[in-house]
């Protein structure tokens, strides 16, 4: 019993590690790639750290219209992304946190740190904040139907939404993606993905231009360690989202434990799969342009019709 | 034992009913009177109901005298039981409140009548949940709506409120002849108004007949419960009760007709044909959906909240209705999961209701006004509240680690394990299901972000909403039960669901919750082939963990860096209230996504003096279109009328036609008992 805490605990310590650390990269790198697309240089890939250390060593500007709720929202926001982290499969099969939760207490858990930003948004009386709540939660609303299409045809094929389950289920059978219900599936987590992490053409993250902005607007009021909190978070969030979709989907190289020299392959695969799902990612940025906020109701309509195909696809194929 | 604290629970109320009356004189003693039997009432009731959901077997419990007035019969079985400790625990909360709420009545009201009427709605609806007779059944029904009926309608001066008192006293006797006719076939069928008797009878009818009792049913209990589309009356009677009431209206009152359905469809029919539980299960969605996008739209507080209770009954029969129809697939253990999903969140709902309707009963009667937009910054002046009713809104938006998440999950479980279970179409219905339960939730914490920012958080938008004053002592403690019964339901959940064990054990025949609970009770799961897992216990204390060792050290040392200093609103200076966002505007993009159900109509006019580009004023509605209104009850209405007006012929007012009418109908009647 002692033995099954302690490597729980070890394994739980590493994939914390791993969040921690990985998700600053992963915007980095998409930063970079993007700027190299548009024939820009780009700040380099360690500019996201360098931004979280100056923003941890800077003071703090709380407004003085805000409440203690505006203090606890990057604290909410934080944990609860790092504990819905734990509880996907990253290197290996078993999620270190699966016990406290699957993809329902994921999705929720992300919901949760939603709430208390949307609320923070209209803590400082700004309008831009509300503006940007506003619309955060309107289009995580709408993505929310989708995503659930597409989570119940995975979560039908193994039988369970524990992502242990799901992932191990897709082990062995490297070439499933192919299928036509895990494609459409993938199809409709993909375009939720982006309106999630809050990515073109959803969303734009580099923009603070004002009357566009929807992520961004509702953090206007943060300064300091808490705005560090926050970013740090929304990466991290974009990492679990991003490993989410391809572990479920594509788990080639998911190892069975995180203990022994198979770890570090693993790490290796993550990455490598992570760079390409990147790549995606940076290719549809430079290519799309940002939508009219009352299109994306649209795109979100499309990702809910694939998510209604691939339930169709798993019986009829 | 049971049976003593049950009753000694009614006699307390029905004490504290005469009592108060009594004293309605004296309006300070008249409240404490009817709130302190009130309070003792439940505290006995839920007593006994507690004991009698752990002994497991019914009890019946009887009078020791005969009396000719009325048919007594009283039966606490679990499922009774569990829907009395409901209503106990919500009503010793409401009573605590009223402590404190009805003192600034005191004098302007009759708190002797009202205390008559709050202590005669609890025993009514007691003997509602545990009536094992349909006669006896329908008088405690009738009691409970017409006490419902005046405690609505209590602050009778206002044109709306006895509109709303009406429209609530007429659809409720509409629902309650629907409930008359199908009682009456059952006991033609039976032989015997006895609850017993109708053990799995409605089962061994026809087809047809059947149907149609199950269709009586499901639209008589429906009515009280809210459901899509004969709800229109709720929105209009919650938000016009005092808050006290409404919280009771919505938190149990309505729950009376989830009882009936339990009662009907897991007592009276045995295995029901497929289409039942498919009508339930879309009619739970349409609800679910409707209710909060109409929640939405509200800037209302107690409108909003009265809403959301449709929205909830929504999901609640959700889970009925996969239920029944896992019963009609022969697959029990999913249908109990099913049936504890939806009995679950009715105790859930209970609680975060309750809770939300007296926190804005706190906030109207410091700002005595319901509407949010004059509202704000009340978390200041109110912190208690605030907190309260934050607790509730993310209770109620189904986030972890509180109950409503839980009740949620296992919603989600059932529907996700009943694809597998039929081969045939249907099946499609579990993931859509789903998946508009998941657009549901997610509206409904959109909404809650909206009626606990615009009102509490950022500046007051009003000149009462700045001089507010936190509620008294006891309206807080009364929250405060509430918030920790939010609290304990969520994370004790895996202590909870074996509370069910009987109830499934009564109806289904299962009982599942050793299956439900692993890893030493931290992690709850369905109990279906290779389920997920959850741990509310398990996330809240990761969070607690993660906040006092690294949230409180590191806050407190950032705390010296930071400055106050006003919003920075993009450069922007002098924010005021005029500034800030409003309910509406929160709420517009979805009023523009969801146009084609809205049918929003905007009117804006300006006056000028001088040239059109300087308005001198400029006037500005917006409503949307309220389509089951207009299109349902309008034409109903129109016909209703029409078809009165030609009855009016028969009814010329002579004394010699009516004579004749009388005496026609004893000839038929005596033709009537000859033949038959």
């Amino acid at each position: 019993m002692t033995e099954r805490i302690m490597t729980g605990l070890i394994e739980n310590a590493a994939q914390l590690f791993l969040l921690l650390a990985l998700a600053p990269l992963v915007t980095g790198v998409i930063r970079t790639l993007k700027a190299r697309l548009q024939t820009r240089r780009g700040p380099g890939i360690i500019q996201p750290y360098r931004d979280l250390r100056k923003l941890f060593r800077k003071g703090m500007v709380i407004p003085e219209t805000a409440s203690w709720i505006f203090a606890a929202t990057p604290w909410v926001v934080f944990f609860s992304t790092l504990l819905a982290g734990l509880m996907i499969p990253m290197v290996a099969a078993e999620a270190p946190l699966g016990l406290f939760g699957g993809v329902l207490a994921v999705i929720y858990l992300l919901g949760l740190g939603r709430f208390f930003l949307a609320l923070s948004g209209l803590d400082s009386g700004s309008s831009f904040g509300g503006l940007g709540s506003s619309r955060e939660m309107t289009i995580s609303a709408l993505a929310e139907p989708a995503m659930m299409l597409a989570i119940f045809t995975v979560a039908i094929g193994a039988g369970s939404t524990g992502l242990t389950e799901i992932a191990g289920a897709a082990i062995g059978q490297n070439w499933r993606f192919l299928a036509p219900a895990q494609m459409f599936a993938f199809a409709a987590l993909a375009l939720v993905l982006i309106a999630e992490t809050g990515r073109i053409p959803v969303d734009n993250p580099d923009t603070h231009l004002e009357l566009t902005m929807i992520h961004e607007a509702m953090i206007l009021e943060y300064s300091g360690p808490y705005l560090a909190l926050i970013e740090w978070a929304a990466s991290i969030k974009q990492l679990v989202l991003m490993t989410l979709l391809i572990n479920c989907f594509w788990p080639i190289g998911l190892q069975p434990t995180w203990f022994g020299c198979g770890a570090l392959q693993g790490i290796g695969w993550l990455l490598a799969k992570l760079l390409l799902l990147s790549c995606a990612i940076v290719l549809l940025e430079t290519v799309n342009a940002k939508m009219r906020l009352f299109r994306v109701p649209e795109l979100l309509a499309v990702a809910f019709t694939l998510g209604s195909l691939a339930l169709v696809s798993t019986f009829l194929f | 034992m049971i049976a003593d604290l049950y009753l000694s629970g009614i006699v307390v109320w029905l004490a504290g009913a005469v009592a108060s009356l009594a004293l309605w004189r004296q309006p300070a003693a008249a409240r404490r009177v009817a709130c302190g039997a009130a309070l003792a009432g439940s505290l006995l009731d839920l007593a006994g109901s507690a004991a009698s959901i752990f002994s497991g077997g019914p009890t019946a419990i009887g009078l020791p005298f005969g009396n000719p007035v009325f048919v007594w019969a009283v039966r606490l079985d679990p499922l009774s039981a569990y829907f009395n400790v409901t209503l106990a625990v919500l009503a010793a909360a409401v009573s605590l409140y009223s402590f404190g709420y009805l003192r600034e009545m005191e004098g302007r009201r009759n708190l002797g009548a009202f205390g008559f009427f709050f202590n005669l709605l609890l025993l009514s609806l007691a003997l509602v949940f545990t009536a094992s007779n349909a006669f006896f059944f329908l008088v405690a029904w009738e009691v409970m709506a017409l006490s419902s009926f005046i405690l609505i309608s209590f602050e009778h001066e206002k044109e709306k409120t006895r509109k709303a008192g009406m429209l609530f006293l007429i659809m409720s006797h509409a629902g309650t002849g629907l409930l008359l006719i199908a009682f009456l076939v059952l006991a033609s069928a039976g032989g015997s108004l006895d609850f017993s008797s109708f053990h799995l009878l409605a089962s061994r009818m026809a087809p047809l007949a059947q149907g149609t009792v199950f269709l009586l049913f499901l639209f008589g209990f429906g009515v009280k419960t809210g459901l899509v589309p004969l709800h229109i009356w709720l929105p209009e009677a919650h938000p016009v009760a005092p808050s006290n009431v409404s919280a009771l209206m919505s938190g149990i009152v309505i729950k009376t007709g989830i009882y009936g359905m339990a009662r009907v469809f897991f007592d009276f029919y045995g295995a029901p044909p497929i289409w039942m539980g498919t009508v339930v299960l879309g009619l739970g969605v349409a609800s679910a959906l409707l209710g909060v996008l109409y929640a939405l739209m509200e800037h209302d507080l107690k409108r909003l909240l009265a809403w959301h209770s449709i929205e909830n009954i929504g999901i609640i029969l959700m889970g009925f209705g996969a239920a029944l129809m896992f019963r009609s697939l022969g697959q029990p253990n999913l249908a109990a999961l099913a049936l504890i999903a939806g009995l679950y969140h009715t105790f859930n709902h209970a609680m975060f209701k309750g809770l939300l309707f007296l926190g804005a009963g706190s906030v109207v009667q410091a700002t005595h006004t319901r509407n949010m937009e004059k509202m704000g910054g009340l978390i200041r002046r109110m912190p208690m509240t605030a907190l309260c009713f934050l607790v509730g809104a993310v209770a109620i938006s189904g986030l972890p680690p509180l109950n409503g998440f839980v009740s949620e999950w296992l919603t989600y479980q059932a529907l996700l394990a009943g694809f597998g279970t039929t081969q045939s179409l249907t099946r499609l219905m579990f993931p859509i299901a789903g998946s508009l339960l998941a657009l549901t939730a997610a509206l409904a914490a959109a909404c809650f972000v909206k009626a606990f920012a615009i009102p509490f958080l950022a500046l007051p938008r009003g000149a009462e909403a700045a001089e507010a004053r936190e509620a008294s002592l006891p309206m807080r403690a009364g929250m405060a039960v509430l918030a920790v019964g939010c609290v304990a339901l969520g994370l004790g959940a895996t202590w909870f669901v074996r509370v069910f064990d009987p109830i499934t054990q009564q109806a289904l025949g299962v009982r599942p919750s050793s299956a439900l609970v692993m890893a030493r009770g931290w992690a709850l799961l369905p109990g279906t082939a290779h389920g997920g897992t959850i741990s509310t216990a398990g996330i809240a204390l990761l969070f607690l963990f993660a906040g006092a060792a690294f949230a409180l050290p590191l806050a407190m040392r950032w705390r010296r860096r930071s400055v106050t200093g006003p919003s920075w609103d993009c450069g922007l200076p002098g924010l005021t209230a005029d500034n800030e966002y409003t309910a509406t505007a929160f709420s517009k993009p979805l009023r523009m996504i969801f146009s084609a159900l809205y049918r929003p109509r905007r009117e804006i006019q300006a006056e000028y003096e001088v040239s059109p580009h300087y308005p001198s004023a400029i006037r500005f509605e917006n409503e949307i279109e309220p389509a089951f209104e207009k299109h349902l009850y309008g034409p109903l209405w129109e016909r209703i009328m029409a078809a009165a007006n030609r009855m009016k012929g028969i009814q010329a007012g002579s004394i010699n036609l009516y004579l004749t009418y009388i005496f026609i109908t004893l000839i038929l009647l005596l033709l009537f008992g000859v033949r038959g």
